[in-house]
């Protein structure tokens, strides 16, 4: 082979034909779970067939999804930390947030249960035996929606479980998914939500341990880019998608969604946004 | 562990259903590691040459630079090719950022160096056996180079082939400039990342397998190469 065959191979293989993201296709930065959980593939083809609008989801943690969406790189916002979309609305980085489902979290941990939490509706009274017995503790520490949950719960059981890290208190600085997988390897407890947890395919030997504290309370939002921050946004598109996903049909297309005949996620928008 | 042979039945299962998003996946790993492979390769090489070659001021700290670039960690190439990429960056503008094209651009910065360093040593000895022959010839540089990459080019080939591996093994940074979207910039490794993260880790596993043997046929393929093109030179 020539050099300058090499060069025409090269040049060639650049020139097919690339998917560019046309006008009719918008991308969603996502948190993860409703990735993960498979929820995008159950809502987004009955919305693509409607309104003919192709979505792309990138699916990371919620900090990262609000950093890649401060810089113009999406056109929708879908996360689940309340406090950090209100700033990004503020910061004029979105045109305005909208309730669009909840779930819960739940502390999932070995069935054997050592820190003996098993049954506890309190979710701060799990975490303070949790500590108190020494048992690890898997933490996700990634600046994600269930991390700064979990760093709120830890607040409120008075526990400081920073001082602990790498006692523990596992920091894995990775992905829901990941830290399950880690967890079940260390034999460590650990919060995760429950749509990611039902739709997790590794369980092993663990299980829910306690839920049902009104603290563990986990409320999605959905924000469109704002097209005067970051003139690049399809807003169009974008508002269609999430007036879709506020809409009747969006909002019983999230709860009719369902794994192993459990409802993952709860339609809760109301007219007029938050 | 019943994983792991689990893994192996998942993986033989997969390429005998033939599924359409496994191979549009599989087709688009290769098509981005193999065009950063050659792009690496067309820029790389020379370089590598050049410096084989040549006496120049900053000669060393070129090498040692570009034998320590060797090193770079997938994920710091992503970061910076997303920070160029992003709306928010330089070269947002051109709209490149979660699409195949990016992919390859980050791909390409990660084994230039592997190319450039690698084939500045096969070039380098092979010019220490050739160097008084193209002296006596007068050869001009650029002659010299072309004759050097042309005698050399069996063991560049291999140089190309720890490129690609490089490339197609690695998920850092294909992970952050592509997205891994679903049908647009999934590659086989970043699926078998979301099937770790999923859980469902005989599934990962089993991508795994399928990528271990596309990666053993590119080399396959390019071994039977270089096996006919020897047999044609010595005839």
């Amino acid at each position: 082979m020539k050099p300058t065959d090499v060069l025409c191979a090269a040049v060639m293989a650049l020139m097919v034909p690339i998917p560019v993201q046309a006008a009719d296709s918008i991308l969603v930065q996502s948190t993860t779970s409703t990735a993960n959980s498979g929820l995008y593939d159950h809502l987004l083809p009955a919305f693509s067939e409607a309104t003919g609008i192709k979505v792309r989801v990138v699916a990371v943690g919620t900090g990262q999804a609000i950093r890649n969406a401060r810089n113009c790189d999406g056109d929708v916002l879908l996360v689940h930390a309340k406090s950090a979309e209100l700033a990004f609305v503020r910061d004029g980085y979105g045109t305005s947030r909208s309730d669009l489902m909840y779930n819960d979290f739940v502390i999932v941990g070995p069935l054997a249960d050592p820190a003996g939490i098993k049954g506890q509706s309190n979710a701060s009274t799990a975490l303070r035996a949790i500590a108190q017995s020494g048992e690890l503790f898997a933490s996700r520490g990634d600046d994600s929606g269930t991390h700064k949950k979990e760093s709120a719960l830890w607040q409120d059981a008075g526990v400081d479980a920073i001082a602990a890290s790498g006692a523990w208190y596992r920091e894995t600085g990775s992905g829901m998914g990941a830290t399950l997988n880690a967890a079940i390897g260390m034999g460590a407890y650990t919060l995760t939500d429950r749509a990611t947890w039902i739709g997790f395919g590794g369980k092993a030997d663990y299980g829910i341990l306690a839920e049902g504290d009104a603290a563990l309370f986990n409320q999605y939002g959905v924000i469109p880019v704002n097209p005067a921050k970051c003139p690049t946004v399809h807003a169009e598109a974008a508002q269609t998608f999430v007036d879709w996903l506020l809409s009747p049909t969006g909002q019983t297309a999230i709860s009719t969604y369902e794994v192993d005949g459990q409802q993952l996620f709860f339609a809760n928008a109301k007219a007029g946004g938050s | 562990m019943q994983s792991i042979g689990e893994a192996f039945s998942i993986a033989i299962a997969l390429v005998l259903s033939g599924d359409s998003d496994l191979l549009a996946i599989v087709f688009l790993s290769l098509y981005v590691s193999v065009t950063a492979t050659l792009i690496a390769c067309l820029l790389g090489f020379p370089l590598g040459a050049l410096v084989a070659t040549r006496r120049f001021r900053g000669r060393g700290v070129l090498l040692v630079v570009m034998n320590a670039l060797m090193g770079l960690p997938p994920v710091v190439v992503g970061l910076l090719v997303y920070l160029h990429l992003s709306r928010a960056g330089p070269l947002g503008f051109l709209g490149l950022l979660y699409t195949p094209t990016a992919m390859i651009i980050a791909q390409t910065i990660l084994i230039m160096p592997i190319v450039a360093a690698l084939s500045r040593q096969v070039l380098e000895d092979l010019h220490g056996e050739y160097a008084e022959q193209f002296r006596s010839l007068s050869l001009t540089p650029i002659q010299t180079i072309q004759a050097l990459v042309w005698d050399g080019r069996f063991a560049l080939l291999t140089v190309a082939l720890a490129g690609f591996g490089r490339a197609v093994a690695e998920v850092g940074a294909v992970m952050i400039v592509g997205g891994n979207i679903d049908h647009l910039t999934r590659v086989m490794t970043t699926a078998i990342a979301l099937e770790t993260s999923k859980g469902n880790l005989g599934l990962a596993l089993g991508l795994g397998i399928v990528l271990m043997v596309i990666a053993l046929g590119v080399n396959a393929a390019v071994h039977g190469l270089r096996l006919t093109a020897r047999r044609h030179a010595y005839v």
